[in-house]
C-alpha cells in the first residue's frame, strides 16, 4: 500500500512537471509581478478573447519570455509596449490609444448620449404642448352630459 | 410623426447594415503595422547547411517572398504543394523560415513532399517570427527591391490570393 501511494505520487509529480515549472519558475518575483500586471492589458492574437497573461498558446509564452528578458534588461513599460504594437498593432492592446483612427470609437458613445439627450428633450417638450388641457366648449360640455345622463338612465 | 415612427426602422437598417460587414471581416486578419515599412534586419543560419547564414540585406535589389512555415503547422503543410506550384513558375523567388522547428523533421518533409524554397532560414526559437509579427503560419511577405515589406499573407496563399494580390504586385514591383 505504502509503494502504491508512493508510486501514485511520483506519477503526479513528474506528469505535472511541465505546468508546475512554469507556477513556480525560479524568475525574479518582482518581474514576474510586472509582467503579468502588463501581460493582462495585452491580448493574445492566437486566442484573441483571452490575455496574453492568461494564455497557453505557444506564441503567447514566448512574448512573455521576451516581456520578462526585456524587463531584465531594464526596458520600461512603455517601451515593451513599443515593441509589441509595432510588430502586431494596436490591436495588441485591450485600451487602444487615443489617436485620429479612434476618436470614434473613444468618443462616439458620448456624442451619442448627448445626441439622445437632445432627442429626448426635444419630445419631452413636444408631448407637454400636445397634452395641454383645453376648456370644453358649451356644446361638448352639454353633449358629455347627455352621454352620462343616458348612460345612468 | 409619420416619418417618426419611421425613424426606428431606418436606424434598424443601418444596425443590419454595419453587422453584415462585420460579418464578412476574418477577425483573425489583422493588418500588420510592417507593411510599408522596412523589412526587420535578420541573420539566421540555413537549414540545410548550418555553417552558412541568410540574411534579408543579401536581397537587396530583388523583390521576394518570404514565407514562415513549420512542420507542425497544419495549414502549412496544406499550403505546401500550391508553393511548389508556385515556385515553378518562377515569378518570384520564395525564401522558407523554418519556424520553431526541429532540423531533421523541417529536411525530411522537404525531401518527402518536394523543396518550393530557395533557400530555408532556421528560427528555431522563433525570434525572428515574433520580429515579424508572426502569429499564424503560414504567414507570407512580399518584399521590395529596396527591402520594404509591402504585402503580407495571413494563412495559405491560395490560388485566389497568388493571382490577385501577390502577381500583381510583384508585376508592378519589378518594374
Amino acid at each position: 500500500m505504502k509503494h502504491f501511494v508512493l508510486i501514485i505520487l511520483v506519477l503526479f509529480c513528474t506528469g505535472g512537471a511541465p505546468v508546475a515549472k512554469e507556477a513556480q519558475s525560479n524568475e525574479d518575483p518582482k518581474i514576474e509581478q510586472r509582467m503579468k500586471a502588463l501581460t493582462e492589458q495585452l491580448r493574445c492574437l492566437v486566442c484573441q478573447n483571452e490575455t496574453l497573461a492568461d494564455s497557453r498558446a505557444d506564441l503567447a509564452e514566448d512574448l512573455r519570455q521576451q516581456i520578462r528578458e526585456q524587463m531584465k534588461a531594464g526596458k520600461s513599460d512603455q517601451e515593451i509596449l513599443g515593441f509589441l504594437t509595432q510588430r502586431y498593432g494596436d490591436f495588441v492592446l485591450y485600451k487602444p490609444p487615443v489617436k485620429a483612427t479612434t476618436y470614434l470609437l473613444w468618443f462616439g458613445p458620448f456624442i451619442l448620449l448627448v445626441a439622445g439627450t437632445g432627442v429626448l428633450y426635444r419630445y419631452l417638450r413636444h408631448r407637454r404642448e400636445l397634452i395641454q388641457d383645453k376648456p370644453l366648449t358649451a356644446a361638448e360640455r352639454k353633449r358629455a352630459a347627455d352621454l352620462l345622463r343616458n348612460e345612468i338612465g | 410623426m409619420n416619418k417618426l415612427l419611421l425613424l426606428p426602422l431606418v436606424l434598424f437598417i443601418g444596425l443590419v447594415a454595419f453587422l453584415l460587414v462585420g460579418l464578412r471581416h476574418d477577425p483573425h486578419e489583422i493588418p500588420s503595422p510592417l507593411i510599408n515599412k522596412p523589412a526587420p534586419a535578420f541573420q539566421l543560419k540555413q537549414l540545410q547547411d548550418p555553417n552558412k547564414t541568410f540574411s534579408a540585406q543579401e536581397m537587396r535589389g530583388k523583390v521576394w517572398l518570404l514565407n514562415f512555415w513549420g512542420t507542425w503547422c497544419v495549414a502549412c503543410r496544406e499550403e505546401h504543394p500550391l508553393l511548389i506550384q508556385y515556385a515553378k513558375t518562377n515569378a518570384v523567388p520564395i525564401y522558407g523560415v523554418d519556424y520553431k522547428d526541429e532540423r531533421a523533421t523541417a529536411m525530411q518533409m522537404l525531401d518527402d513532399e518536394g523543396n518550393p524554397y530557395t533557400l530555408t532560414a532556421s528560427d528555431p526559437e522563433g525570434r525572428l517570427s515574433i520580429d515579424y509579427g508572426v502569429y499564424g503560419a503560414p504567414e507570407t511577405f512580399l518584399i521590395d527591391r529596396d527591402g520594404v515589406i509591402r504585402y503580407k499573407q495571413i494563412g495559405p496563399i491560395t490560388e485566389e490570393a497568388w493571382q490577385k494580390e501577390i502577381l500583381p504586385r510583384v508585376k508592378q514591383l519589378s518594374q
